[in-house]
């Protein structure tokens, strides 16, 4: 046993680095004790009582530093080396841990004041919460939670709206603000066209009908679909509508949602009259006499009227919407028929696969009009009957893959296609199925490319039924736009490759598939 | 909360905070618009926000008043006096110590070896085991710092006779009192006994206090010990383990007044000398300068904000500007240390020492990000002390203007620990702070870092809750 030490004259280092280095050297096999400080009276002391003060250490300044080890004879000297190596060992910046992210929504608004948006996403029974720091750090909040309890969607929308406050949800996945896509969007061209809406892939299929006929929009609001229930008063609505009426950039206004209490229907009509803009009520399969004498009013019945008028307002060259809308299923009408020739006897009902539940929604409201037989869903139409079992398809029905009893804890179908594909299958091997109509929504948030992943399955689906002896038709439409990352050309064009039959809506699509059965059905 | 328009956000760049999934964020970031992202976690079970009392006493605006106190604060060393004649409540037979109040028999070891050193050093008692005796039966009177304006550093003895600093905070007009600093090691606040402590606190009293106090009493305005705190922030130090740049600039400070009102060089010498080879002489003056700042914000109804956070070494205790004679206690924290040649954790004590008043009125371990040199405590690198600093803004109300980080691009301290964040997040207050040996009589042994206990917020949140909702 040996103590042995090293003078290093005028070097400085912190105390507290030092004291650092000395724990690693005592940790060095067959060092007991070791010491690295710099020569200073109250150290050498130190050193003495620790048995560690060699006469060379005693003879130093307090501008030298000083290592000293206490260790068996073999590894001392070998020790002293390691504690240089120790000392000159860079520390290498940005270690493990130096990336602070805040922890609170406070904390991140004080590290960037120029926070203007918060997306909340955590479990419901924190959601609420997290919206109320939100606003009060003025924020505006896309929130996309579920299981907010309507009081607290309430408070927070009230005082949001006295705010000055977007308070989009809960349960809002869509919005697009300034140009920005938040959560499910797409690309949309700035154009002179506002929305707000209280179904997102509403309001997803409103904006890209739009830029599909070259018309961009200004704002896209979101406000969660409770909004326009009598209890919520249809709050964000309201604000939404009133801020589009005070932005010069808007020029027409589009609403989008199913049908409000009469109520909320009042209470936008007053609002939509106290403007100077042209508005359209999307409220999908509302009642559209209601709009009657109300200045600056429109009201529709689907998404693609609504995504049509705006555009045409808007300065879209298009003829007159209803006229466009009965020449394309005119056209639709005669391929329907030929379609319903390939298909085989037992081959008679329709099945909708959709993602998106306002899609679901709307070809609902088209089939209501157009079939003569229901077509039962899981996410119903209000006064329509609810499907038994919504894992199991009977008869003419369509399936909201998005509601919650498919998503809890997992993927939306939007994002992860499994679900929608095991479906495709289980629908294609019944012999009664005619035809399957689905959506594609692509965008900001949406799978990279749904279409080869939908298309292949589809294909395959096809190529079974083909060997069983039957035709299956399945039809799409795809929700985008050329400029979202996908793409809306390639998905189109991968959706066909694989025999799908993609039309330019939901609108069209359900049409057609309807106009299919029908005709099958009249043939009988 | 001032009210806009919503259309007031229309065309401008958005910048978005994103609380939950972080795919929500990325589609985002992809478009190019900043993303903050929060590293969220789901609060502690059962704690609510509590945001407005049943009375109706918004806190926040409660807690806006006490931490405007505290930034008008401006205290400063007005003079020196002996602890008996000009601390409030103190008499020949009163020792006061670090923490909430402790009976002897639970006082730590190195609480009870300053004790008992103390009595020596007084005269009270001969030696060490007659000085265990009288403190043993009650011959002396214990009662904690906090409870006199006084703060003290480790076991923070104060017996009668002992010199103390003046700290007046000139804007309120309240004064507040700490000890001389003895230097590190074996040393009476970290509970070291024997000759050469006693031989060295008779040549303060003797010698350091009455050169420093003509000093201090021939400067008319004081010295401004904020303002030195603020710069010493900007050169290294944060005010409780590192006090290197604070020292030096109290020094400079003092030095011509020093000169002018002595008349022996060697004396002179000997003072300047004491206090260039002890870097933590400053602390003694940061911390009563954070009582005097914090003793004005008691009293404020409704505000969740600590004014008190203090060790005793067997306790840890904090009280709230709206209960402020309320302490709420814990069992003192283990010490994750560095320790000096020849110590280890076995011999460490735990948690020790008013000197967490530092943290409470806005520096010393939250200001860690200005601190480079002592970043070991944190991790190694500076950028682990920056991110030490910045998850303590999450659990303070505000930020001191009058104390700012560099490296944070002068960005105030975190300021106001409120009790409500602390347990909204499950943040609890980081502190850095020096090692007692257990045993009385050794002293100091080392430094290091720890997490204020969670019982005493949860208590205190608690009675909160009980008190105002």
């Amino acid at each position: 046993m040996s103590v042995k030490t090293l003078i290093k004259t005028s070097e400085y280092h912190d105390s507290v680095s030092l004291m650092l280095v000395a724990r690693e050297l005592t940790e060095y096999p067959g060092v007991v004790d070791a010491s690295v400080v710099m020569g200073t009276d109250a150290n050498k002391s130190l050193l003495e009582q620790a048995g560690l003060l060699t006469p060379e250490a005693d003879a130093t300044t307090p501008n030298d530093l000083i290592i000293a080890v206490k260790a068996d004879d073999a590894v001392a000297e070998k020790a002293l080396e390691e504690a240089e190596k120790i000392l000159s060992k860079k520390q290498t910046a940005g270690g493990e841990g130096a990336e602070f992210l805040a922890k609170t929504v406070r904390g991140a608004v004080r590290s960037h004041p120029e926070a203007n948006m918060a997306i909340i996403s955590v479990a419901g029974r924190y959601a609420a919460e997290e919206a109320w720091e939100a606003l009060f750090q003025g924020l505006h909040v896309l929130l996309f939670s579920d299981n907010v309890s309507l009081e607290d969607e309430i408070a927070l929308k009230k005082f949001a709206a006295e705010h000055g406050l977007l308070l989009m949800g809960p349960g809002a996945g869509t919005a697009i603000i300034n140009g920005v896509a938040l959560g499910f969007a797409n690309v949309i061209p700035e154009g002179p066209v506002g929305i707000v809406s209280a179904a997102g892939t509403g309001l997803q299929e409103v904006s890209t009908l739009l830029a599909k006929n070259g018309i961009g929009i200004t704002q896209g609001i979101g406000t969660g679909g409770r909004d326009l229930k009598e209890s919520v008063g249809g709050i964000m609505m309201l604000a939404g509508l009133k801020a589009l009426q005070e932005d010069e950039n808007t020029k027409y206004i589009v609403l989008v949602g199913k049908p409000p209490a009469p109520s909320v229907t009042k209470l936008v009509m007053d609002q939509i009259a106290k403007g100077d803009k042209p508005t359209v009520m999307c409220f999908m399969g509302g009642d559209v006499t209601v709009a009657d004498g109300v200045k600056n009013a429109m009201a529709v019945r689907t998404l693609q009227e609504g995504g049509l008028l705006g555009a045409k307002l808007a300065g879209a060259d298009l003829p007159d919407i209803d006229q466009l809308i009965a020449k394309e299923t005119a056209e639709l009408k005669v391929e329907a028929d030929k379609l319903a020739t390939t298909l085989s006897d037992g081959q008679c009902y329709l099945r909708g696969l959709f993602s998106g539940g306002t899609l679901c929604y709307e070809s609902q409201v088209i089939w209501e009009d157009l079939m003569s037989e229901p077509v039962l869903s899981n996410a119903p139409l209000d006064h329509a009957k609810t499907m038994k079992d919504s894992t199991r398809s009977e008869g003419h029905c369509t399936v909201d893959l998005g509601e919650e009893e498919f998503t809890v804890g997992r993927p939306h179908p939007m994002i992860d296609n499994d679900l929608r594909i095991r479906r495709i299958y289980q629908e294609a091997a019944d012999p009664e199925v005619a035809v399957i109509i689905m959506d594609v929504v692509i965008g900001y948030g949406a799978h990279m490319d749904p279409a080869s992943e939908l298309g292949e399955a589809i294909q395959e689906a096809k190529a079974k039924a083909k060997a069983e002896g039957r035709e299956l038709i399945v039809i799409a439409s795809v929700t985008g736009t050329d400029g979202d990352p996908q793409g809306l050309q390639p998905q189109v064009r991968a959706l066909e490759k694989y025999g799908v039959i993609v039309c330019p809506s939901n609108a069209a699509a359900s049409r057609l598939a309807g106009m299919i059965v029908e005709q099958k059905a009249a043939k009988l | 909360m001032k009210k806009g328009k919503i259309s007031d956000v229309f065309g401008k760049p958005l910048n978005v905070v994103n609380v939950g999934l972080e795919s929500m964020a990325e589609a985002v970031k992809d478009q190019d618009v900043p993303t903050f992202q929060v590293d969220w976690q789901p609060p502690m079970e059962g704690v609510k926000h509590l945001r407005i009392t049943k009375s109706g006493i918004n806190i926040d605006e409660a807690n806006e008043e006490v931490v405007k106190r505290i930034k008008q604060a401006r205290p400063t060393l007005v003079g020196m006096g002996v602890a008996k004649d000009v601390i409030p409540g103190m008499h020949d037979r009163m020792i006061l110590h670090a923490g909430p109040p402790i009976t002897w028999e639970r006082m730590c070891g190195p609480m009870k070896g300053a004790v008992m050193g103390a009595l020596v050093y007084e005269g009270i008692a001969e030696n060490e085991e007659a000085a265990e005796k009288i403190a043993a039966s009650g011959g002396v009177e214990f009662s904690p710092c906090h409870h006199h304006n006084a703060v003290g550093p480790m076991a923070g003895i104060f017996s009668p006779s002992m010199p103390v600093f003046i700290i007046e905070n000139t804007t309120f007009g309240n004064k507040a009192y700490c000890t001389q600093n003895e230097g590190l090691g074996k040393v009476l606040r970290y509970g070291g006994m024997g000759p050469e402590i006693y031989k060295r606190l008779k040549w303060m009293e003797a010698v350091l206090y009455p050169t420093l106090q003509r000093a201090i009493d021939s400067m008319p305005d004081g010295i401004d010990v904020k303002a030195l705190i603020a710069q010493a922030l900007h050169m290294g130090d944060e005010g409780h383990n590192r006090n290197r740049a604070g020292t030096s600039l109290f020094l400079r400070a003092i030095g011509p007044a020093l000169a002018r009102t002595n008349k022996d060089n060697e004396v002179l010498a000997k003072v300047i000398e004491f206090i260039d080879k002890n870097d933590h002489f400053f602390l003694n003056l940061t911390m009563p300068a954070g009582k005097a700042a914090l003793e004005p914000a008691e009293g404020v109804e409704g505000s969740s904000i600590l004014t008190v956070m203090a060790r005793n070494g067997t306790d840890f205790g904090i009280r709230l500007s709206s209960m402020p004679d309320r302490w709420f206690v814990a069992p003192a924290g283990e010490v994750k240390g560095l320790y000096f040649p020849g110590f280890t954790a076995e011999d460490a004590n735990l948690d020790i020492g008013d000197s967490t008043v530092t943290e409470t009125a806005g520096y010393g371990g939250f200001a860690m990000a200005a601190a480079p040199a002592i970043t070991q405590f944190v991790g190694g690198t500076p950028d682990m002390a920056v991110a030490a600093t910045l998850e303590m803004y999450e659990i303070n109300f505000s930020e001191h203007e009058g104390f700012t980080i560099p490296v944070l691009n002068y960005r105030g301290t975190p300021l106001g620990i409120d009790v409500r964040k602390v347990m909204e997040t499950g943040i609890l207050p980081k502190l850095n702070t020096g090692i007692s040996h257990k045993d009385p009589g050794i002293g100091g042994i080392g430094a290091g870092i720890l997490r204020a206990p969670e019982k005493c917020f949860k208590d205190a949140f608690d009675a909160f809750q009980e008190k105002y909702f």
